[in-house]
């Protein structure tokens, strides 16, 4: 024991820096229950209750952007959760080994350019002179401003979100299948079934567990979409389907100085996080013989 | 292994290579149309299809982007942010790491509900920025690198990581009468590169790519990361100046400025796209380790 002090000391510069970035943050959330002035401090500072959710509950934008918030990410779950197991699947066909790690080196890349430079494409590919409307004016004769009408900017934020991610999502499933047992499928095909046969009766159940986990996480993490390229993406014109609770929560606290009902939104975020989490935990538990998260 | 294919698994085989080929042509044509585009006079491309000709082709926007004190200035700004906050990740996670991984370590447990909690619960980003700023933290670098650099889910991969280092070796140390010390510097580190390696690997593409923390806590324009100069140039529009110094024509000017957009994400994307397939290994091995759990 005392010979092992040293060891102590090994965990006392991240045990600070959690402390003082993280433990003291999480107590500093009360200002969301507090009439908060820089200038009295958090515990200086006079409680006011509720008072914060209730003006986020009862102000006229709350259902809207509750409704972005939840829509931009199911939405984005429905279609884009199964792309990487697809692809993974698909990859998995491929006999060359060499083909097959050039495929995955091309396929991974775009999640190596950063969320700006995402955004930026976007606008360059998608403003009423660049390419895509260049083909689009050619057939239809009008351009559509993609990034300026709101009823475009789901679309987009979450076709770009699979064409960026999609491949480095699919790793974690093409490695489970890479060890999917061979007499397996040498069994299955001596027994007369098809290449179809065996990725429904052999691959798919040797993914379910992950994609279980996976789906768990994801829906978990349903209200705290990326909102970097939310921001990104947001021009004044398409706010009706892009302010989501994050953007807002940004907006209303740093940019116009509002902390404790910034934080009062933010908590409710969070609330509604672990509530979704626990609740998709569940179903899915049922759905799949008892394994969950936890 | 030579397995038999029926006509219908052929049918469907051949369906897959179109389908794959389909979606590799869909990662890869903005890319090349990005790089070909920062190559080209302004709407080359778009008038003139791919019927190109020698005269078409030029460096305007390289060179503007490459004389800009911004985007120069950025760009070594990111490289410091990203090799500073990836020794602080590698450091701390590290540190922690290796009291958590030895058995019997007393209190272990309640330390390690103790960095778990932070996973699930958060302050949330005023109070987060508070702290910050009560510390006097904003508009230094200490705020980008800092705040970041523990992570419980680093702690995990390299306390795993150490968990799976063959105990006989500490255990043989120990009776030769090794200290703590001598035993993490002598056996331990040198053992543990992989890790160290993976988890600077990421925090250094993570910071790379990140512009939200610089942008909240930074206003010198001269501490910017070049993220946070790129999105100026690709999302708001600014050209920076000194890019464009002579009175131009108006559509002169907004085809120049489109220029340097592909320009910009050429130069910023190109380190990590370059280094890449250099580390597509590592890579893939930290999103296995991270999975484990």
């Amino acid at each position: 024991m005392v010979r092992n002090y040293i060891l102590y000391l090994f965990l006392v510069p991240s045990i600070i820096l959690t402390v003082i970035f993280k433990y003291v943050p999480m107590y500093g959330s009360i200002i969301a229950f507090k009439d908060f002035s820089p200038r009295k401090g958090i515990l200086g500072s006079e409680w006011v209750g509720f008072e914060h959710f209730q003006r986020f509950l009862s102000s006229p934008n709350f259902y809207d952007i509750l409704m972005n918030t939840l829509k931009l990410s199911a939405y984005g779950l429905i279609l884009g959760f199964p792309v990487p197991i697809i692809l993974a699947l698909m990859l998995n066909l491929i006999r060359g080994a060499k083909l097959k790690k050039n495929i995955q080196l091309i396929v991974y890349a775009p999640n190596f350019i950063s969320v700006v430079v995402v955004a930026g494409m976007l606008f360059v590919f998608l403003s009423p002179t660049g390419i895509v409307n260049a083909m689009i004016t050619t057939f239809t004769g009008k351009p559509i401003s993609f990034m300026t009408d709101p009823a475009y900017f789901r679309t987009v934020y979450i076709l770009s979100g699979i064409w960026q991610t999609a491949g480095w999502s699919s790793i974690i499933y093409v490695a489970t299948l890479a060890n999917v047992d061979p007499q397996l499928h040498d069994a299955a095909t001596i027994d007369g079934a098809s290449l179809m046969k065996r990725i429904l009766h052999i691959d798919l159940p040797a993914l379910k567990p992950v994609m279980a986990v996976l789906f768990i996480l994801a829906a978990g993490g349903i209200m705290s979409i990326g909102y970097e390229k939310a921001y990104l993406m947001q021009t004044a014109l398409n706010t009706p389907t892009s302010e989501i609770i994050a953007t807002y929560v940004y907006k209303v606290g740093l940019q116009s100085g509002d902390y404790a009902y910034s934080t009062a939104i933010g908590l409710f975020n969070s609330v509604i996080n672990v509530v979704l989490l626990i609740f998709v935990n569940t179903v899915v538990k049922r759905l799949n013989e008892g394994e969950g998260l936890y | 292994m030579d397995i038999h294919y029926t006509g219908k698994d052929r049918i469907l085989l051949i369906i897959n290579y179109i389908l794959l080929g389909l979606f590799v042509l869909a990662i890869l044509l903005p890319l090349v149309y990005v790089v070909l585009s920062s190559f080209l006079t302004p709407n080359t491309l778009i008038t003139k299809g791919f019927a190109i000709t020698s005269s078409d082709w030029t460096l305007t926007g390289y060179a503007k982007i490459l004389s800009n004190d911004a985007m120069i200035r950025g760009f070594f700004n990111a490289i410091f942010y990203s090799a500073a906050f990836a020794f602080a990740t590698v450091l701390f996670s590290v540190l922690a790491a290796y009291p958590l991984a030895i058995e019997g370590l007393i209190g272990k447990r309640p330390i390690m509900i103790f960095f778990l909690i932070t996973m699930f619960f958060g302050g949330g980003l005023i109070p987060t920025y508070l702290v910050i700023k009560d510390l006097g933290m904003l508009n230094t670098v200490w705020a980008i690198i800092l705040p970041g650099s523990i992570s419980v889910f680093n702690i995990i991969l390299a306390k795993t990581y150490f968990q799976g280092l063959p105990k006989e070796l500490f255990q043989a140390a120990s009776i030769d009468g090794a200290s703590e010390l001598s035993i993490f510097f002598k056996i331990v580190l040198p053992l543990s590169k992989p890790i160290i390696f993976v988890l600077a690997l990421y925090a250094f593409v993570g910071q790379w790519n990140s512009y939200f923390d610089a942008m909240i806590y930074l206003d010198d324009p001269k501490l910017f990361p070049l993220q946070l100069v790129l999105r100026s140039i690709l999302i708001q529009n600014q050209v920076q100046p000194g890019m464009i110094a002579d009175a131009l024509a108006q559509a002169e000017l907004k085809k120049l400025s489109e220029m340097i957009k592909y320009s910009a994400i050429v130069i910023s994307s190109l380190p990590l796209i370059v280094m890449y397939p250099f580390f597509q290994k590592y890579f893939e091995k930290g999103v296995m380790v991270g999975s484990i759990k």
